[in-house]
């Protein structure tokens, strides 16, 4: 099995994670389809890496699961504070403002 | 087949690691670092000091720290150094991740005065207890008892002070981040303080949770296709640096080859979402209506000068040499923007959503001058920047004191008759559209003209984007003159429409904004020579 299905996959997984984004209407599920890509892109950096021999793409990763985390808090604190106001977390109701 | 991973390594070091101590030069991250720790005493003080002293504390110290980071960044500047911490020169090469020179100095020290005026606009208190502009508790759903019992109780959210800090210090690393890893974290640093800063809202708080909903949401997707991009730039060139990438566009010929223009315009998707351009600017006049006015014309302003920032030092360090393959998309996109946002400010009917369609717009423009790639363009961009942002900060600040009944007056038909009950306002926001419109002895006609006179010097794609963005131009100028002639000429149904006093802090900053916008038009050459002095990125 060569590097490159490594980088197949990570693209595949991103770009499930993409379509999700942009056909779910739950808002946490939306926020899966977010979470799906930065992992898929922590594939990518860590494949890249095996494929250069240096250890950039592995410490990078790191980084960017300490992001999504941080992401997750704040995006999990707006999602609860739309529910509780809305009793629905369906991005399909937030139609307040319209073109 | 990958060989076992464990024979491989047994033993042996490990490749591509040698262990040199990244050396940092403190003093010129020192702006950035007041920035960080002011923040983080501010979270401190929300959790230690009495809530009947909190507000002056924060203000007290958010301003004090702010001005303490200027005063640091024009002794660096004064100084002429040009540093980076995390160096490694390789080859002859500036790698840092942070890289402190002109243009990163200049945009730093723009950023910190949008913060200080964003600051003294956000700290409005119009009579009441905490800051007018914020809920006095985010958690609370809107309407709910427990939000007037936390009104009644005088608790507010003066943790939007220390939110506002670590937001500016994201912003000012952003301009500056020598590789795409540091870019992407500042990237996170500066949006997650603002996607909670959109949903605070003291009214229409509905509306303020959904703008923060929809940009979080967004962003978050945005950033995933900018660090997607950076993985593929890293296995096309083996480094996030800037300079790294740089240097191996010439040498091609690789397997990974192919990977060089999909990073390109993926990385360009997640910057290009921060600025509000074209196929990507969907959030824009949803977050600019739904914000707390002060928040919006901050983030309009500083958002759009780092991410702008940002865009310069990847273009110019990092991918210049391939310009041939990307350039094009992002001509259309400019373009694009300069129609869109141009076409819709004519349909709006709420100040703050025209505004936005308006933000648009003006995002084209400067594009224009980013695809002029020469050091003219570079200086003209940032002239832009810094005078679109006084002019905003100023207008957002205006819109958010005309009100009806205590909460603001944002739809366009209360705006009528304005310039006859409150002159000086009107008068006020009426130059300031004027700015916006681009009239000659306002800021924005310099501007205007800093962009597009390197654009049309380069080629015959500057030419045509140049023709694009003067029609475009002429249609905004019909918007803004209407709503002058809204203001002036037309009788008002509604006397409930009022321009409520400000404190002396919001007064500073619409004076200062305004008083910029005069100054940058008439005598402008003491800026552009100091943007033009900054221009030269250090690679």
């Amino acid at each position: 099995m060569s590097l490159s299905h490594y980088i197949y996959l990570a693209t595949i997984l991103f770009s499930i994670g993409a379509v999700t984004v942009l056909l779910r209407r739950n808002a946490i599920i939306v926020f899966m389809g977010v979470e799906l890509m930065l992992n898929a892109t922590n594939l990518a950096f860590v494949t890249f890496a095996r494929v250069h021999g240096t250890l950039d793409g592995q410490v990078i990763a790191l980084f960017v699961m300490v992001v999504a985390a941080a992401e997750v808090v704040v995006g999990l604190a707006i999602i609860m504070a739309i529910f509780r106001a809305r009793r629905s977390a369906s991005v399909d109701s937030a139609n307040l403002m319209k073109l | 087949m990958i060989p076992a991973l464990g024979a491989q390594y047994l033993g042996a070091q490990l490749p591509g690691v040698d262990l040199v101590p990244a050396t940092f030069n403190y003093a010129a991250l020192s702006p950035i670092l007041v920035v960080l720790g002011v923040a983080t005493v501010g979270v401190l003080v929300e959790a230690f000091v009495p809530l009947r002293s909190r507000y002056a504390a924060q203000v007290g110290l958010t301003l004090a720290g702010l001005v303490a980071a200027f005063l640091l960044l024009v002794l660096l500047a004064v100084n002429h150094q040009t540093a980076t911490a995390g160096l490694k020169v390789l080859g002859g090469a500036v790698l840092g991740s942070v890289i402190i020179d002109g243009p990163a100095l200049f945009l730093q020290g723009t950023i910190l005065v949008f913060a200080i005026l964003g600051v003294l606009t956000m700290a409005e208190r119009l009579g009441g207890v905490g800051a007018d502009a914020f809920t006095p508790m985010g958690s609370a759903t809107p309407g709910s008892g427990q939000e007037a019992l936390a009104l009644r109780a005088g608790s507010m959210t003066s943790e939007v002070f220390p939110l506002t800090l670590f937001a500016v210090a994201g912003m000012m690393l952003f301009p500056s981040a020598g590789d795409l890893l540091t870019m992407f974290i500042s990237l996170e640093v500066l949006s997650l303080p603002l996607y909670l800063l959109t949903g605070l809202a003291r009214r229409r708080r509905l509306i303020s949770q959904e703008a923060s909903l929809k940009y979080f949401l967004l962003g978050a997707f945005s950033s995933a296709f900018f660090l997607f991009g950076t993985a593929l730039l890293y296995g096309y060139s083996g480094s996030v640096y800037l300079p790294d990438i740089a240097a191996a566009i010439p040498q091609g010929g690789s397997e990974l080859n192919g990977l060089l223009v999909p990073g390109v315009f993926l990385v360009a998707v997640g910057l290009l979402f921060k600025v509000g351009a074209v196929p990507f600017h969907s959030w824009i006049p949803d977050v600019y209506q739904g914000a707390p006015t002060p928040v919006t014309g901050f983030m309009a302003a500083a958002t759009k000068l780092a991410a702008f920032g940002a865009i310069l030092r990847v273009v110019y360090v990092g991918i210049e040499s391939a310009r041939w393959q990307w350039s094009p998309a992002i001509a259309v996109v400019a373009i694009l923007t300069m129609v869109v946002g141009a076409v819709l400010s004519v349909t709006q009917t709420d100040v703050k959503r025209l505004l936005a369609y308006s933000s648009i717009a003006h995002a084209g423009f400067i594009l224009v001058g980013v695809l002029a790639f020469d050091r003219t363009g570079v200086s003209g961009v940032m002239f832009y920047l810094v005078s679109y942002g006084l002019t905003t900060i100023a207008a957002f600040a205006i819109v958010g004191l005309v009100r009806a009944d205590g909460a603001e007056a944002t739809h366009l038909s209360q705006w009528a008759g304005l310039g006859r009950r409150h002159p000086w306002t009107a008068g006020t926001f009426a130059f300031l559209l004027l700015a916006f419109a681009g009239i000659p002895l306002t800021s924005g006609f310099t501007a205007k003209f800093a962009v597009f006179e390197p654009a049309l010097r380069s080629g015959a794609t500057g030419t045509i984007m140049v023709v694009v963005g003067l029609l475009a131009s002429a249609v905004t100028v019909f918007v803004y003159v209407r709503i002058i002639v809204l203001m002036y000429f037309t009788d008002s149904q509604n006397d409930a429409v009022a321009v409520v006093t400000p404190s002396v802090m919001t007064t500073i900053a619409i004076t200062f904004g305004a008083a910029m916008t005069l100054v940058l038009g008439v005598w402008p050459t003491e800026l552009l020579q100091l943007s033009a002095s900054a221009s030269q990125f250090l690679r």
